[in-house]
């Protein structure tokens, strides 16, 4: 949909690629996940690898209004103004999936404040295995489960390990002290999401966030080739 | 006009950012004045006869086509706290989003372009009323049984109540909305001849001093 050609001033619709002003807006990426899986741990380290190369921002969705959004400041992993958290009404599945509003206006007011942006990294807050990111809000998303959630969560499925764009399985370090099979791990969810990339990640490990980051790095460029 | 129109927009599932306020029960919850079913009921019928009845009037106006940058300067004057103004702005500029992709109309352009972060909800529903071919009663009736919807949908939230009790305290309030509804509209409808001062000025001091409080809470569920 494009309502707003005759109005370029005021734009209204979620999915356009294109800012107000003719250019190519930022591409945004979600990343969801059930609690504590690592999903706020895995933007910070992917705002201290990309910060230097990419101009990018964060939205937040918290349960609790801005717990994530706090951790990210104190941790200074980006400016403050870069970092916006929206209020979700303890359902952050719903700002994220069923009525996107809140977060597209805090989209549109990061390009405001501190654009023109290249990357806008949306973290929803810790929710359940169905949830999932409108397209309306995201080019692309991420979903964290982590080894310590238990082995059979690739196997059990769900929309957000079956169909997003990257499964992130976080926190592989724990493995051996948790009894989760990463082999039978990488197996189940190679047949729940076929040729769909999946990421074995361990933030506290040498490597850390560098595959996942490429990852958003390739993204990027696909996006702005489209232009 | 098409009726089913009206239940498009009066649906909870409409996406204008509602789900995220509690419409002040947040506060009252912890405050210890909402505890169960019938303090719900009772918080539900006040704030009905004060900024549900200022809501709907404004918004019956808005529908009649009355001008609404001074019916957002009324709307101002008719919300003495700054947190419920805020609130009110940034679910106009939602609702204006979710207006302008269903019911595409120069009048909502036009508002938005002099609101860019938004205009008080009340007149942007009256606005997307008239843009979706409905009259002033039924943007009345969506802004007035949003004013008790929204405080019930969050309490079962916040205390675990019973859905099926909360639903049915709404239910019992549909005669009082009725009421409301029309001295709303004939509110509305003195505005062409008298101004916005016709407009019902009913003000509820609880919900405007709790709006306050609950916006400076560290940790909180709703947004208001």
């Amino acid at each position: 949909m494009h309502l707003d050609h005759s109005h370029p001033a005021t734009p209204a619709v979620s999915a356009d690629a294109h800012r107000p002003d003719g250019t190519r807006r930022a591409v945004r990426i979600g990343l969801g996940g059930p609690v504590g899986s690592g999903k706020t741990a895995t933007v910070a380290a992917l705002c201290r690898a990309l910060r230097d190369e990419l101009s990018l921002a964060v939205v937040t969705n918290d349960i609790y209004t801005r717990e994530d959004a706090e951790f990210l400041l104190r941790e200074a992993v980006l400016p403050p103004e870069r970092i916006t958290a929206v209020e979700t009404g303890a359902c952050p599945h719903t700002a994220i999936r069923d009525d996107i509003s809140a977060n597209l206006e805090a989209v549109e007011d990061l390009e405001d404040a501190v654009g023109p942006l290249d990357l806008i990294l949306l973290e929803s807050g810790g929710d359940n295995l169905t949830a999932t990111f409108s397209k309306g809000l995201v080019d692309a998303q991420i979903f964290v489960i982590d080894v310590a959630g238990g082995d059979d969560i690739p196997r059990k499925g769900g929309p957000g390990v079956t169909t997003a764009d990257l499964l992130v399985v976080n926190k592989t370090d724990l493995a051996p002290y948790v009894g989760s099979d990463l082999a039978r791990m990488a197996a189940d969810a190679k047949a729940a999401r076929g040729e769909l990339p999946v990421v074995f990640q361990s933030l506290r490990g040498e490597s850390g966030v560098a595959e996942v980051a490429g990852w958003v790095r390739q993204r990027h460029a696909a996006w702005t080739a489209q232009a | 006009m098409s009726r089913a129109a009206l239940l498009v927009l009066a649906d909870g599932r409409f996406p204008a950012g509602g789900h995220a306020h509690s419409g002040g029960a947040e506060a009252a919850v912890r405050a210890g004045r909402i505890t169960g079913v019938a303090d719900l009921a009772d918080f539900c019928r006040g704030r009905l006869h004060t900024a549900g009845l200022v809501a709907a009037a404004l918004a019956g106006a808005a529908a009649l086509g009355r001008d609404p940058v001074e019916l957002d300067a009324a709307a101002d004057a008719r919300t003495p706290s700054p947190a419920l103004r805020l609130a009110a702005r940034k679910l106009g500029r939602q609702l204006m989003r979710a207006a302008r992709a269903t019911w595409p109309a120069p009048e909502l352009d036009a508002l938005a372009r002099e609101f860019p972060k938004g205009a008080h909800q009340p007149v942007v529903l009256g606005l997307t009323a008239r843009a979706a071919g409905l009259g002033p009663e039924e943007a009345a009736y969506c802004a007035a049984y949003e004013s008790v919807s929204g405080p019930a949908t969050a309490t079962v939230r916040l205390l675990s109540l019973d859905p099926f009790d909360a639903t049915a305290v709404l239910a019992r309030l549909a005669p009082e909305l009725d009421q409301v509804v029309e001295r709303a509209v004939a509110a509305a409808r003195r505005v062409a001849a008298e101004g916005v001062d016709a407009l019902p000025a009913c003000s509820a001091p609880l919900l405007e001093i709790a709006a306050e409080a609950h916006a400076a809470w560290p940790v909180r569920l709703f947004a208001s």
